[in-house]
């Protein structure tokens, strides 16, 4: 049980010494995605030293250095494909990627989409504050219409990335998003996420006060928080409403971001078939062999 | 019981407006950042459900079971004919 899990013991487990306060900002909601997942890691019971951490540039891509685990920093939006490296070279090793909505699918959209299609055994946590923070506010690929930074000062026209959608299409494995506030959910999906064989991806939605909250007048800590509760709907519900609604009711659901999990399905990973293929053709090769002389 | 690690609180007051049993306020002494740290109130209804210690995202806030509370039967209020005994 989650509850059960002393919260003590788990700070002096995980947290690299000296590291702490972090960086975020005051009302960020980035710190608490890594405390619910070293509850999963806690939950699963993983060695720390079969862990390896990935991460690219940004505010959420500082996480790893807060965790006391192998982990690499690299370079912007490149995460994922150092992460499929780290994979390649030693399969049994446990992936977890760190990234922001920036840095995955903005400056490394093709790695994503890529990583995605080819089903590589890793756990993505994508922390979703819709800007890219870290670098001044700029607009990233996931604002919703309408949103002020600093390269749109009127208002954004471009349509925002529906990330979850977008890796169910590609054929993630798992596919999950939960607003960073309610604990359990995340912490369950980075649980199966870690235990699915494929490429998973968990999406939190988290606020960002400093860059989008105050430029896009939504108030406090508190009113920040409070829109996301307001702007978000479970995936039941919404179908509920999408299918059996009146237009209003319709109407009213539209604009919302849907929370839940996405798509949970078993299916070999590229390592695995990696594998299979090698058996495959080495076989081959000794019939070939065994045959000739 | 709540154990706050005063000088990692950044004062984001997440803790305190989220409680479900609106059982922390802030404290009035500022820690090395300058903020208010929360803390317990001297009359609370804690259950220990830990949302605070799991929602804070600065690792500040520490729930501790408090073995005399455990022990104790949850009070349920009665009101019969509009006086309100504690069994």
């Amino acid at each position: 049980m989650t509850a059960m899990i002393d919260a003590e013991r788990l700070r002096k487990k995980y947290l690299r010494d000296g590291m702490l306060p972090t960086i975020f900002c005051n009302g960020c909601g980035h710190g608490a995605a890594f405390d619910y997942a070293f509850r999963a890691f806690e939950e699963l019971g993983l060695d720390m030293d079969k862990v390896a951490l990935a991460s690219g540039i940004g505010c959420s891509s500082r996480i790893p250095g807060y965790i006391n685990a192998d982990g690499l920093h690299t370079a912007h939006g490149r995460a994922l494909a150092f992460a499929t490296g780290i994979k390649a070279a030693n399969p049994d090793l446990t992936i977890v990627v760190f990234t922001g909505d920036g840095d995955c699918t903005g400056i490394g959209g093709n790695h994503f989409i890529h990583a995605a299609r080819r089903n590589i055994d890793m756990t993505v946590i994508l922390l979703n504050n819709f800007i890219y923070g870290m670098t001044g506010g700029q607009l990233a690929p996931t604002a919703p219409i309408g949103s002020i930074s600093t390269t749109s000062p009127y208002g954004n026209i471009e349509q925002a990335f529906n990330i979850c959608e977008l890796a169910k299409a590609l054929g993630a494995a798992y596919v999950a998003r939960w607003p960073i506030f309610h604990p359990y959910q995340p912490i369950k999906s980075i649980k199966e996420g870690i235990q699915n064989k494929g490429f998973s991806l968990i999406e939190l939605l988290s606020p960002c006060p400093t860059a989008y909250g105050r430029r896009n007048k939504l108030g406090e800590i508190d009113s920040l928080w409070k829109w996301y509760e307001d702007n978000t709907i479970l995936i039941e519900d919404y179908e509920k409403a999408m299918d059996y609604g009146t237009e209003e009711e319709k109407e009213a659901v539209r604009g919302k971001f849907q929370v839940g999990v996405f798509q949970n399905v078993q299916k070999p990973g590229f390592f695995e078939e990696y594998d299979k293929l090698v058996q495959r053709i080495i076989a081959k090769e000794d019939e070939r062999k065994g045959g000739a002389e | 019981m709540i154990l706050v690690l005063e000088d990692w609180c950044k004062g984001c007051e997440i803790c305190v407006k989220r409680c479900p049993l609106n059982a922390l306020e802030l404290s009035d002494k500022l820690n090395k950042r300058g903020v208010y740290p929360p803390k317990l109130k001297a009359e609370n209804e804690c259950n220990s459900c830990k949302l605070c210690e799991l929602i804070c995202p600065d690792f500040a806030v520490t729930v501790t079971l408090d073995e005399e509370k455990k022990s104790k039967e949850p009070k349920s209020r009665l009101i019969i004919g509009g006086i309100v005994n504690e069994v």
